[in-house]
């Protein structure tokens, strides 16, 4: 096993430099520079202001010794300075935008898994019932349906004609002097439309796959087998198929981890809440180099490391895989 | 907030979530939640980037370094140059010097007492190679500065150079807390202190900056005690965020002032107001291109462009024909020019005859076995000038001209096809600045790459006229280099001018003393106060 490990964490090195190396070219390729975005089609740059922007960046020197520097800045987490006017630490301004991102996030997973499991159970149980195509049909909806209008739409009808709940934003104006409670409240009001939106956006995937691994065990023998001995249905559902089923809806929720710092840029921006993606599509806009590579290098090590993670459970359940015979 | 804390903190309030009750905290939030009624709430498309005016150039730094700091001069209601920080100025007789008289008894935020050292630093710092500002320019074309006592500042110029009085509104930065630091690792860029109406109390980053009324402003404190601006990227939320009482104030888009907002329950709630804005949205040719070269095909095509039909469809009427560069009312601006070709597809299609074009089989004009035809390029997510553009393809068609459209990236647009003059025509926007020189985008020396007159415009007498204008301080003078070349833009159309829109803010009833003046609204917002 330690074997296993020790070769697993060496290879992830190369693949961490060819994803510097990536995602710098990537960004190096898109037209445009943060310096142009700036300052173009401004009438009061000259050329020698915009040479000595990009002199301050360091854009004037060639891209490898770009690439040299950012790599041995990064090898010490040092994410650099941001290239928008600024000039804060990257780090700084991934970290003020980080929580809001994975707490939205985290909350839509765990409704999303809460709701889609019962109801995909559900569906598999009646199958082929008026339940199940009930079910079918309202998943399918919410999957259909383009977020950012059923976004609009309740925020027009919560927000503006019943006044229930506030349009946007994640906090209301002073709420930082009420007590504990309220505040939260305040919070929960902000954040019920977006996490309720984004839920139910979610659901039809997670939901026909459970409700597809739930109907193929249910089919099996054992199950024809325990109901045979007249245990109860109940029982044969949630004791014995339930957890069979399980098993690869829990592969799916691995592969959801490196999502969670992914913020959905139009979901964010029409909410105004301050989350990564937003910060990530104005990085991209203005071409803010050291932003937008800082962002790709903390999410690809998200997923090596995730990936990592789910080999590493296999190979913890799997004797042929610890032992490398395949 | 650790990432821990934030997620305990969400779930709790969720939880708590269906016993939170709506109605009476809408109602709270309407007049400025707890902080009261004569909290103004605005919304901004973008988040500042920088308040250290000189290191920022985007709209929504501005607007709010604008409120913070003062210049030494500034615009009136009616564009016109009046003393800020100086009470008064001389230019001296050869028109190569200028002296400043500054405003005794003004502090900063702080407390510290302004004087000429803050002037000199800003100066300073302006210039220095070290710092990375777009805005050294207009700066470098002075000769010496002095701060001759503390409440007197003398600059010289090598040549008179009119737009120099009003480079002097720049936002004039506190020395005593710059002075010898790096000014790109200075705090003041996130918490800025100023000589302002309003002072800096907090911003929090993707959601608000506000600022507090600055009771010891040298006009008299503000009757409004806080201003917010509210960060609402998309356009949609802003209205509806408005209608809800969420924030007091907005630009409206033409289709809402037009149509959504005329009911009486909005019109009780909200005060509209119209004014042209400072833009004007043109059709520039390559004149690089030898079909382009031809006057009488840019003539011509004018003649074919119906700018009233584009202002009616486009803006919905919320705006005016542009002629030249220059915004309506303002001095600069000539109200009848001669030249101006006027919508007429009869002469468009003459011109072009002239010009040597013959009616091909297929519609489209022909001269030397070549069809006329050409690509409008505009720049992505503005639907105006896609708008228009498809507008302009219809009426040319009309006298057999073959246009396509393409939209681009910006970034792209300009890389890739500006600045290496790839390109046919585009349809774009300028702002137009309140000095009238017009030195940068049409005088011929700025043709090179990344230059402003990126169409490649070239007429001696043109630049000669932009070289007087700019030299004299006499606003006659000036005036009449400025009717002429406007004349010479209309006779030689290197653009199309299209449109100037109309800039159309919604502010709450519940403010009041509002004065709506050539230079907008925002002139007096020290003086907006509202019935407790």
């Amino acid at each position: 096993m330690a074997n296993y490990l020790i070769k697993r964490i060496l290879m992830l090195i190369p693949l961490l430099i060819g994803i510097t190396l990536i995602t710098f070219t990537v960004i190096h390729l898109a037209p445009g520079e943060p310096v142009e975005m700036q300052t173009a089609m401004s009438p009061k740059v000259s050329a020698q202001s915009r040479a000595r922007l990009r002199e301050f960046y360091g854009l004037d020197k060639p891209l490898y010794v770009q690439y040299g520097l950012w790599i041995s800045h990064l090898a010490r987490l040092d994410f650099g300075r941001s290239f928008a006017p600024d000039n804060r630490p990257v780090l700084d301004k991934i970290k003020e935008r980080i929580p809001i991102t994975i707490s939205l996030n985290v909350i839509a997973l765990i409704l999303e898994f809460g709701i889609a499991i019962p109801i995909g159970i559900m569906a598999a149980v009646h199958r082929d019932t008026l339940l199940d195509r009930g079910i079918s049909v309202f998943v399918f909806v919410g999957f259909a349906v383009p977020t950012f209008w059923l976004a609009l739409l309740c925020m027009y009808l919560f927000g503006v004609k019943l006044s229930w709940l506030p349009i946007s934003g994640i906090h209301s104006l002073g709420s930082e002097h009420l007590p504990f409670l309220a505040r939260m409240g305040d919070m929960a009001k902000h954040l019920l439309l977006p996490v309720a939106i984004a839920t139910f956006g979610s659901l039809a995937g997670l939901s026909r796959y459970m409700r597809s691994t739930m109907l193929e065990v249910l089919s099996q023998d054992y199950i024809t087998t325990a109901r045979a001995k007249g245990v109860k249905e109940r029982i044969v559902i949630y004791r014995h198929a339930l957890k069979n089923a399980l098993l690869p809806v829990i592969t799916l929720l691995g592969f959801s981890l490196p999502g969670l710092i992914g913020g959905s840029v139009i979901f964010e921006t029409i909410f105004a809440i301050p989350g990564m993606g937003q910060l990530f599509y104005q990085g991209v806009m203005a071409r803010d180099y050291p932003l937008v590579m800082g962002i790709l290098v903390i999410g690809a090590c998200l997923t090596l490391i995730g990936n990592l993670l789910a080999d590493l459970s296999y190979a913890l359940a799997d004797p042929r895989i610890r032992h490398g015979r395949g | 907030m650790s990432f821990c804390r934030c997620l305990a903190l969400i779930l709790t309030a969720l939880v708590l979530a269906g016993c939170a009750k709506g109605a009476p905290e809408e109602k709270a939030r309407a007049q400025g939640g707890i902080y009261g009624a004569d909290t103004l709430v605005t919304g901004s498309i973008g988040e500042p980037s920088n308040l250290i005016p000189i290191l920022s150039a985007d709209s929504a730094s501005s607007d709010v370094a604008g409120l913070v700091y003062n210049g030494l001069v500034r615009y009136d209601k009616d564009l016109k140059l009046e003393g800020d920080l100086a009470r008064s100025w001389e230019v001296s007789p050869d028109g190569l010097g200028i002296t400043f008289h500054l405003r005794r008894g003004v502090k900063w935020h702080d407390g510290h007492d302004f004087t000429s050292r803050d002037v000199l630093y800003t100066y300073r710092v302006t210039i220095d190679p070290k710092t990375p500002t777009a805005y050294a320019e207009d700066f470098k074309q002075v000769q010496s500065a002095q701060a001759v006592d503390d409440y007197t500042f003398r600059v010289r110029y090598a040549k008179p150079f009119a737009p120099a009085l009003a480079s002097w509104g720049m936002p004039i930065l506190p020395a005593h807390l710059l002075e010898g630091k790096e000014i790109t690792k200075s705090p003041l860029s996130r918490s800025p202190v100023g000589t302002g109406p309003f002072v800096f109390k907090e911003w929090i980053p993707g959601q608000r900056v506000m600022l507090e009324r600055n009771p010891e402003y040298y006009e008299g404190a503000p009757r409004l005690s806080r201003y917010v601006y509210r960060i609402i990227p998309d356009s949609s939320t802003m209205y509806m965020e408005l209608k809800a009482g969420g924030i007091d104030m907005m630009g409206l888009s033409p289709v809402q002032y037009q149509r959504q907002t005329n009911t009486r329950e909005f019109l009780a709630r909200f005060n509209k107001y119209r004014y042209p804005a400072s833009a004007y949205t043109y059709l520039g040719y390559n004149l690089r291109l030898p079909v382009f070269q031809d006057r009488r095909v840019r003539q011509a095509i004018t003649c074919a462009i119906n700018k009233e039909e584009i202002v009616a469809g486009v803006l919905l009427g919320m705006g005016q024909l542009a002629h030249g560069p220059y915004k309506p009312g303002t001095w600069a601006y000539k109200p009848k020019v001669a030249a101006d070709p006027a919508y007429d597809p009869a002469r468009s299609a003459l011109l072009l005859r002239e010009a040597g074009y013959v009616m091909g089989q297929d519609g489209i004009l022909v001269k030397d076995g070549k069809p006329l035809s050409f690509t409008i390029m505009t720049n992505q997510g503005n639907d105006q000038r896609l708008k228009a553009a498809q507008i302009i393809q219809r009426r040319l068609k009309k006298v057999g001209i073959d246009v396509k459209i393409r939209v681009m990236e910006w970034a792209s647009f300009l890389t890739n096809f500006i600045d290496k003059g790839r390109f046919e025509a585009v349809l774009l926007g300028w702002t137009i600045g309140q000095d009238p020189d017009l030195y940068d985008v049409w005088h011929s020396s700025k043709t090179g790459p990344k230059e402003l007159n990126f169409v490649g415009y070239k007429n001696p007498e043109l630049d000669r006229l932009i070289v007087e204008g700019r030299g004299t301080f006499d606003t006659e003078k000036r005036r009449a280099c400025y009717y002429q070349i406007q004349e010479i833009l209309a006779q030689d159309q290197p653009y199309t001018f299209l449109y100037v829109p109309d800039a159309l803010p919604v502010v709450t009833s519940r403010v009041k003393g509002i004065e709506p003046a050539p230079a907008g609204i925002m002139h007096n917002l020290i003086r907006w106060y509202v019935n407790q």
